[in-house]
């Protein structure tokens, strides 16, 4: 009866208070920033003459609009450099507890530097102005994107409107074959449920394929939780959530420490608890994944093909995927391996951090980028990640496959800054959305796990990584 | 928000329906970093006979003498009138803020889009809806009549033409009231500030590992 999930158990601890009609009050831990949706946020507070309620609660950062060509030390859009220069001067203005600027060592996306920062803890409520902020739900925290309005309300009140929303687990039982990642799991997932099959539940994944993932493989899976309608994303702390934060420098330290880690044990849904719906997959049969549409959903497997509209008993859903393979450019039938490529891009909050450029390095070492591919960027997701790959000498690997090593920054995942795609070219990527026009005006994109997108690369068409691994020989 | 109790306003009249947020703000303006501002850009494309782009100087653009906020009586209009489904298209919240900026309190008609209306009380413009007939009448009112305003009293819910006659609306109790004392949503949050207070003294005790650097600063 009292057996509560994980999600029961966050909302309870953050819970200020709760109107009759369920409206409640929810108490932020962590405000996550960066300069594309704060400025109004602030303007409104200025307005009204507010303060924030908590600067301490803030730690920032500019990452959507940042050039990541290195060297290049200015930002040359007009629009994208006010947008930054004003972050600077609401934080100067406002106050935060860190703040990571253009050109900062540990600059980098926001999703990515929050974790390897300790800004963001396990049992945190974290939000950030951003949908993909589930991702921080690898650490067992109740994280919501939210709008502009909503910024400016978490910075004046540190609470959070919102309604409860219902529980549901995903499970994937088994193990992950060879070649076969967190990038898979995730999409397979929305294939399964759709991109509406999470909307007004919290999803905690769960089952022996997530609990066997990295934490950063976990932030894959929560990243995209959004792509599957769920506003949150959950992983259960075990040992793996603890040791990922002894050496950050935010976490606490000594009996602080202890003190804190008897509570994250507790963050665990209980063994009874019940849950709204639940899904149940099997890793073990698992391949690699490729998106073939304009919604994360339309996805299948390497081996498989772009299937024909005609196929689709719904009719809402034929409709769908004729108006996508017209705008990807593709027939129905065509083999998923004979689609070539003109761009790949590996980075993003889904799969920029060092076990994602590991995963890309050890395709690509000593292979060389195919002739009909223009340009493959790796673009890491925060500095430290660009000097932990350079240290391990990944960006060489990368260079003499002849892709380009970037600086951090949101890059090719939106056209929001100079990284994009030209009308017509495809794009083996590894961010989140395959929206029209989401990596550039008439841009064609395919969601892929790194080492799918380093072997595409490499082939110049969709290749079944497998093939390709040191260890699949 | 600003506090809406009594409005003695000019009226503009806008014959169109279904005019949609991209009209009320085209979405070249959304770049903007400012919830301010957008008041000379609203209606642009039907304000100005050239291309509007964030940034210019609209006293030197060339004005569409057709559009009605360009004549010369309807200077300085506090109260919009305005046709079925006004406010439709894309949710963007600049569309009020560019109404506000421009100078409008509130607007009259018979049917507002859902989104939009919900934002207007947001921002403290006030969307009255009447009957069809009505909003028509008061067309041809202030069509007809230079210098035509009306008085909206938020109270006693009426509006009062020149000649005294009294129009009852309706309107929600619980905007009604965030309108009559200026609460936005942040207001309405800050009303419980002692409750949130306490939590939060409480909740930093029980765990105090979330709070480490303020408690060394
Ligand atoms: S990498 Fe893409 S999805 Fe992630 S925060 Fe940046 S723009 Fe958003």
């Amino acid at each position: 009866m009292n057996a509560k999930t994980l999600y029961d158990k966050l909302w309870d601890a953050h819970l200020v208070r709760q109107e009759p009609d369920g409206t409640a009050l929810i108490y932020i831990d962590r405000h996550l920033i960066h300069e594309v949706t704060s400025p109004q946020a602030f303007e409104g507070l200025r307005l009204a003459g507010r303060k924030p309620w908590r600067t301490a609660s803030v730690v920032a950062t500019a990452d959507h609009n940042v050039p990541t060509d290195p060297g290049e030390s200015e930002i040359r859009d007009p629009v994208s450099r006010e947008q930054v220069v004003t972050l600077d001067q609401n934080i100067r203005a406002f106050g935060a507890l860190r703040y990571f600027p253009f050109r900062d060592p540990r600059q980098g996306i926001v999703h990515v530097i929050g974790p390897e920062s300790g800004a963001t803890l396990p049992g945190m409520t974290v939000v950030c102005g951003d949908s993909h902020t589930s991702t921080h739900g690898a650490f067992a925290c109740l994280a919501h994107g939210i709008g502009t309005s909503e910024v400016e309300h978490v910075l004046a009140t540190q609470c959070l409107i919102q309604k409860k929303a219902k529980n549901m687990r995903v499970r994937v039982d088994g193990s992950l074959p060879p070649g076969v990642y967190a990038k898979d799991v995730i999409l397979a997932i929305i294939g399964r449920i759709g991109t509406a099959g999470g909307t007004g539940h919290a999803i905690e994944f769960a089952g022996e394929a997530i609990r066997s993932l990295s934490m950063e493989g976990r932030m894959t899976v929560c990243n995209m939780a959004i792509e599957a309608g769920a506003r949150v994303g959950m992983v259960a702390v075990d040992d793996k959530t603890i040791d990922y934060f002894r050496d950050k420098p935010l976490a606490p330290k000594g009996e602080l420490w202890e003190q804190a880690v008897d509570y994250w044990r507790t963050l665990v849904s209980d063994a009874d608890a019940r849950f709204d719906r639940e899904v149940v997959l099997d890793a073990s049969i698992l391949k690699p994944q490729v998106t073939w549409g304009t919604s994360p959903e339309m996805v299948t497997d390497i081996e498989g093909r772009v299937p024909d509209p005609a196929a689709f008993a719904d009719p809402v859903k034929r409709d769908a995927a004729e108006r996508a393979l017209a705008y990807m450019g593709l027939e129905p039938g065509t083999p998923i391996r004979e689609i070539k490529v003109d761009q790949v891009f590996i980075g993003s909050c889904t799969n920029s951090r060092i076990e994602d450029l590991r995963a890309a390095a050890a395709v690509v070492r000593g292979r060389k980028k195919a002739p009909n591919v223009k340009r493959v960027l790796v673009v890491p997701g925060s500095g430290l990640v660009k000097e932990q790959a350079e240290e391990e000498g990944l960006h060489r690997i990368f260079l003499e496959a002849g892709f380009e090593w970037r600086d951090p920054g949101c890059s090719m995942c939106l056209a929001m800054n100079a990284d994009r795609l030209e009308p017509g070219e495809r794009c083996a990527s590894t961010s989140n959305r395959n929206f029209e026009g989401r990596q550039g005006a008439g841009g064609r994109t395919h969601l892929v796990s790194p080492a799918m997108a380093a072997a595409a690369a490499i082939a110049g068409h969709f290749v079944d990584v497998r093939e390709l691994l040191p260890a699949a020989v | 928000m600003e506090q809406f109790i009594r409005l003695d306003g000019l009226v503009a009249p806008l014959d169109r329906a279904n005019v949609d947020t991209d009209a009320i703000i085209p979405k070249q303006f959304l770049k903007s970093i400012h919830r301010s501002g957008f008041g000379p850009y609203l209606f642009d494309e039907w304000r100005y006979l050239d291309h509007g782009e964030p940034g210019m100087d609209c006293s030197k653009r060339p004005k569409n003498p057709d559009f009605v906020l360009n004549q010369p009586r309807y200077e300085g209009a506090q109260i919009l009138l305005v046709r079925e489904n006004f406010g439709c298209g894309s949710s963007r919240e600049h569309a009020p803020w560019a109404l506000l900026d421009y100078g409008f309190r509130a607007l009259i008609g018979p049917s507002f889009a859902d989104i939009f209306y919900n934002n207007c009380f947001k921002n403290g413009l006030l969307p009255i809806v009447l009957p069809a007939e009505e909003v028509d009448r008061l067309f041809r009112e202030c069509e007809a009549t230079p210098g035509y305003r009306l008085v909206i009293d938020l109270p006693s819910q009426t509006i009062t033409t020149p000649e005294g006659r009294v129009i009852s609306f309706e309107i929600d109790p619980f905007r009604k009231e965030c309108l009559l004392n200026g609460w936005d949503d942040i207001a309405l949050t800050l009303r419980h500030a002692d409750e949130i207070r306490r939590f939060e003294a409480a909740y930093r005790a029980r765990h105090p590992y979330y709070f480490v650097e303020e408690s060394a600063a």
